[in-house]
């Protein structure tokens, strides 16, 4: 391949890498299996996979920063570096290097960064440690540094404390500090998953800016290969520890060989087109017929004549924050919002984080009480309702939150967890009849029986979102909110959720609210699509007419800023 | 938890037509996993345990039921001493009535449990049974066919060793562990003594952290204006002194007694559990496991106690934990400045309070026992508290290597 036709010897070679982790006195894990791969000079190299693929241990054994406590790096792992192997090398010298020649950058830009030292401080510190700067040196070093990772005004905000800054402004502080010692080469751990859409395309720019001018090799890991495509030269893709594909990034994307990789590229929604159903990875392994077929596309949309379930008028919320002695400040999150969901549709909510729209979820669930604005429901406006009153209501609006792995209560079986919502609403005739209920609707969400007796932990985390749509189901809503209900799991798994939401509203005519800052799954599962900024409504429209034609300025703004992939 | 039952019974009643399935584990079993790997936490759990069974022991009454009985010389000392050192004090007023000949009295230096009846056997010591029965008419005597007839009787009943028990060989001159002033057995008072202590200790834990955990609870779910009330009150209370406080409910209780100190203790340690407690409601109620309870439609109370409560039990067993270890040095503390347990009841406390004044005339046995019982409980359940804590840390649950 490509990769290892480099007459010169690359900056680091990775070879035949092998990382366990001690589970208990007896079990180890095998994290990373025997994996390969050369960092050539003054290029990016990307390391593409899903949770538990091995890529970021593969970049914490660069570093040296795997915890010694209970992982194993296997003998005959050799990482090179300037001739020198650093999986055996003395902690010293690792440590000289670490900040120095190599330096990275973490995911969560606000627990990366100390928040009781103004940025300058934190830098100059990397600067004294590393370069030996005196203070003066170092300030004005910090203050250069800043205004090159493109922060404004960098001789105000250098005396500013991380929590005055915003995310995006936190990372380019993250990525001054990285570049600060002039690094060969920069790991950078999914430094934009955490960022808006409009910040995350910023940050990229600014990477790939930054390795040209200083002629740096960066190792970029991440999940969504979108991001990959607009700044990787080189690309891997791992998966169970393995490496499935390694290549130029041209050909990974326009001619990908493994089936896995095919399938990672298939089953997140694109812009473009939107298929009755989505490939999942499992189509692509088995080589079922299904992966190759072209499938037809589904009609989104919805017409002035389609019934409405829920009508939404001038929906406000304000939050208040004590000021001073007897002052209150108030914090509108969601201003004069007015929507009606049609019945068996979706609607698509976006913004990015601050706009309200998971306040706008919270409050016509009741989770929230709401400060002024109506919601019609069969006549009645729900927000008016007496708790007493509201209770037969609950159940017909339900909500499907953002993170499986809290959603859940740790200490309830799968059956409590099915069971309880049946029981306050009184919804079956006995305990009989609701164990059977409940073993109906896990069969179909996809899961077995036997998870009826089981704990949320054993579950992985698209598992988990199933038995948290599972819950909901028990109730029979009308109305089900999904709060980011896909943004936390891996694109395989992103669309096996996605498939199951879709079928769940053919059979059942649920209608959606579908809250996500992901433009291209909104695109994909939305009829209308209503776009949020600063608690106010921008614009709403049918979804493919808003990203064909986007009429307000912050859509467009927000549309153009969606990784394209890789682009030739 | 109630609602447990319903959906319970359901599983049972199903296996007919049920899929083979093994019970998974739940959190529990796997931190009892965690802990049962843990050698310290095991070890210290078993000695914690052997406490326990002495202090279920003795409050059953199958052992030192007898601990206030006078069996020993005054200060007899320890066994593994030997009697010598009381010999070598000039006032030995121990046993005037009985004055054995010497020879026995040598015998039961050498510690040979049979020793006496070997000799009464040899005939060496006739008069002694009449002595034993002191109320015997000399006429009533001289008819008594043989006079070794009641031993020699309870030797052929295999009782040979008990016949010592008989009152007039009652005070003796060593014990196991020495005895105190009046020569009760220093081992069997230890052990009464960890019965009231521990008892007090446990039961005062149970107090503190029961009112803690329903203050923290309500403080921390309801928030606003009850959390104001309970932190008012937290903060008035925890800014009396500790031992002006414990006096204060002393005076209002108006009695001594156990009781009385397992209210003194549990009324005024649960402002600690009941801070920790509240952090951890605050922490849960905004989590989203609590949110979509609230979504399906669980009232206030079965969020607080069905939802959040299980998921914050570790803490509470934790407190509880450490707080027995708390209670019983305080159970001590107080006893020993003479605030704790009534005069005819023996605690560790007691013990070292009587040991100020031995401890001047040498006697340093009765301050050794109660230390070491102590020391060794304490250490014990504060080994395993830490062992108990790591097992139910959550935050060693999560996989490690994604």
């Amino acid at each position: 391949m490509a990769t290892e036709i480099d007459n010169q010897d690359p900056l680091v070679r990775v070879k035949n890498l092998r990382v366990s982790f001690r589970l208990d006195r007896e079990n180890t894990f095998d994290a990373v299996k025997g994996i390969s791969f050369d960092i050539p000079h003054n290029s990016t190299i990307a390391l593409v996979g899903e949770s538990g693929s091995g890529k970021s241990v593969t970049s914490l054994a660069i570093l040296g920063l795997l915890p010694p406590e209970n992982s194993i790096i296997h003998a005959g792992s050799e990482i090179i570096y300037g001739g020198r192997n650093l999986v055996d090398m003395p902690i010293r010298d690792l440590r000289a290097l670490r900040g120095g020649d190599i330096s990275m950058i973490f995911q969560e830009p606000m627990t990366s960064l100390n928040p009781v030292f103004t940025v300058g401080f934190q830098l100059e510190e990397v600067l004294r440690l590393h370069m030996g700067m005196s203070g003066r040196k170092a300030r004005a070093r910090s203050i250069a540094l800043l205004q090159e990772v493109g922060l404004p005004d960098p001789r105000r905000r250098v005396d500013f404390y991380p929590s005055q800054l915003s995310g995006g402004q936190q990372q380019r502080v993250m990525i001054a500090m990285a570049i600060a010692c002039e690094p060969k080469l920069l790991i950078a751990d999914e430094p934009t998953t955490a960022l808006d859409v409009t910040i995350q395309k910023q940050i990229l720019d600014l990477i790939a800016e930054l390795q040209k001018k200083h002629q740096m090799s960066v190792l970029f890991i991440t999940h969504d290969l979108a991001v990959v495509g607009e700044i990787a030269d080189h690309v891997v893709v791992m998966r169970n520890g393995e490496i499935r594909e390694k290549g130029p990034a041209k050909q990974v994307f326009e001619a990908p060989q493994d089936a896995y990789t095919k399938a990672l590229l298939k089953c997140r929604p694109q812009l473009d087109r939107r298929p009755v159903r989505l490939p999942v990875i499992d189509d692509f392994m088995n080589g079922s017929p299904r992966a190759a077929a072209d499938l037809p596309d589904r009609k989104r949309g919805v017409l002035p004549g389609d019934p409405v379930v829920l009508s939404v008028k001038n929906l406000g919320k304000s939050f208040y924050s004590r000021e001073g002695l007897f002052g209150q400040r108030e914090f509108k999150a969601v201003k004069d919002v007015s929507f009606d969901l049609r019945k068996g549709k979706t609607l698509g909510l976006v913004g990015e984080s601050g706009s309200g729209k998971t306040t706008v979820g919270l409050t016509l669930m009741r989770l929230h009480e709401a400060t002024t604005g109506q919601a019609i429901f069969e006549g009645r406006d729900l927000l008016a309702l007496s708790a007493k009153e509201f209770m037969p209501y609950k159940r017909r609006i339900q909500i499907i939150f953002q993170n499986p792995y809290a959603s859940l209560n740790p200490r309830f079986t799968v059956g409590q967890i099915l069971t309880e919502p049946m029981q306050i609403h009184g919804i079956g005739t006995g305990a009989q009849d609701r164990t059977d209920l409940a073993f109906e609707l896990l069969n179909k969400v996809g899961l077995s029986e036997v998870s009826f007796y089981k704990y949320p932990h054993e579950f992985s985390g698209g598992q988990r979102q199933r038995i948290a749509v599972a819950r909901c189901l028990t109730m029979k809503p009308d109305i089900l909110i999904c709060d980011e209900s896909v943004s936390a799991l891996d694109v395989s798994v992103q669309a096996q959720v996605l498939n199951l939401l879709q079928d769940l509203q053919d059979e059942f005519g649920l209608s959606y609210i579908f809250i996500s800052h992901d433009l291209a799954v909104v695109k994909y599962i939305s009829d209308q699509v209503m776009v949020m900024n600063e608690g106010e409504i921008v614009e709403i429209a049918n979804s493919d007419e808003i990203y064909r034609d986007p009429k307000m300025p912050y859509t467009q703004k927000l549309l153009a800023s969606i990784p394209k992939g890789f682009a030739a | 938890m109630p609602h447990d039952l319903p959906l319970k019974s359901p599983a049972q009643t199903l296996s007919p037509r049920e899929i083979p399935h093994t019970v998974s584990p739940g959190l529990w079993t796997l931190a009892w996993r965690r802990l049962k790997s843990d050698y310290v936490g095991m070890v210290s759990l078993a000695i914690v345990g052997v406490f326990l069974v002495m202090m279920l022991l003795s409050a059953t009454g199958l052992i030192a039921h007898d601990w206030s009985r006078e069996v020993g010389t005054n200060y007899a000392p320890p066994s593994f001493i030997g009697a010598d050192v009381e010999g070598g004090t000039p006032a030995a007023p121990a046993a005037p009535a009985e004055a054995p000949p010497p020879a026995s009295e040598y015998r039961s230096q050498i510690v040979d449990p049979i020793g006496d009846v070997i000799a009464e056997l040899k005939g060496e010591k006739v008069p002694a049974p009449a002595s034993a029965v002191p109320g015997a008419a000399p006429g009533a005597e001289e008819k008594s066919v043989d006079p070794l007839a009641d031993v020699m009787a309870d030797i052929k009943a295999g009782k040979g060793v008990t016949a010592n028990a008989a009152p007039a060989e009652e005070r003796r001159a060593t014990l196991p562990f020495g005895g105190d002033k009046w020569g009760r057995d220093v081992l069997k008072k230890t052990i009464k003594g960890s019965e009231t202590s521990i008892f007090v200790g446990i039961m005062s834990a149970f107090v503190a952290t029961f009112l803690g955990t329903v203050f923290g609870a309500l403080a921390g779910y309801y928030g606003k204006w009850v959390d104001d009330f309970f932190n008012w009150f937290y903060s008035v209370f925890s800014s009396i002194p500790y031992l002006l406080l414990v006096l204060a409910v002393a005076a209002v209780l108006q009695q001594k007694g156990m009781l009385t100190i397992i209210l003194i203790l549990g009324l005024t340690g649960w402002t600690g559990v009941f801070r920790l407690i509240r952090a951890e409601y605050l922490k849960h109620k905004a989590r989203e496991y609590v949110q979509a309870a609230d979504a399906i439609g669980a009232s206030n109370v079965r969020r607080m106690f069905v939802h959040i409560f299980p998921n914050i039990s570790h803490v509470v067993l934790v407190q509880l934990s450490i707080l027995t270890v708390g209670f019983i040095k305080a159970e001590v503390i107080l006893s020993f400045l003479g605030f704790g347990v009534p005069v005819d009841v023996v605690s560790w406390g007691s013990m070292l309070n009587e040991a100020q004044n031995e401890l001047i005339l040498g006697k340093w046995w009765q301050l050794v026992a109660a230390t070491i019982a102590m020391a060794t409980l304490v250490t014990a359940f504060s080994l395993f508290t830490d062992a108990l804590r790591d097992a139910l840390d959550p935050k060693l649950k999560g996989r490690r290597g994604h």
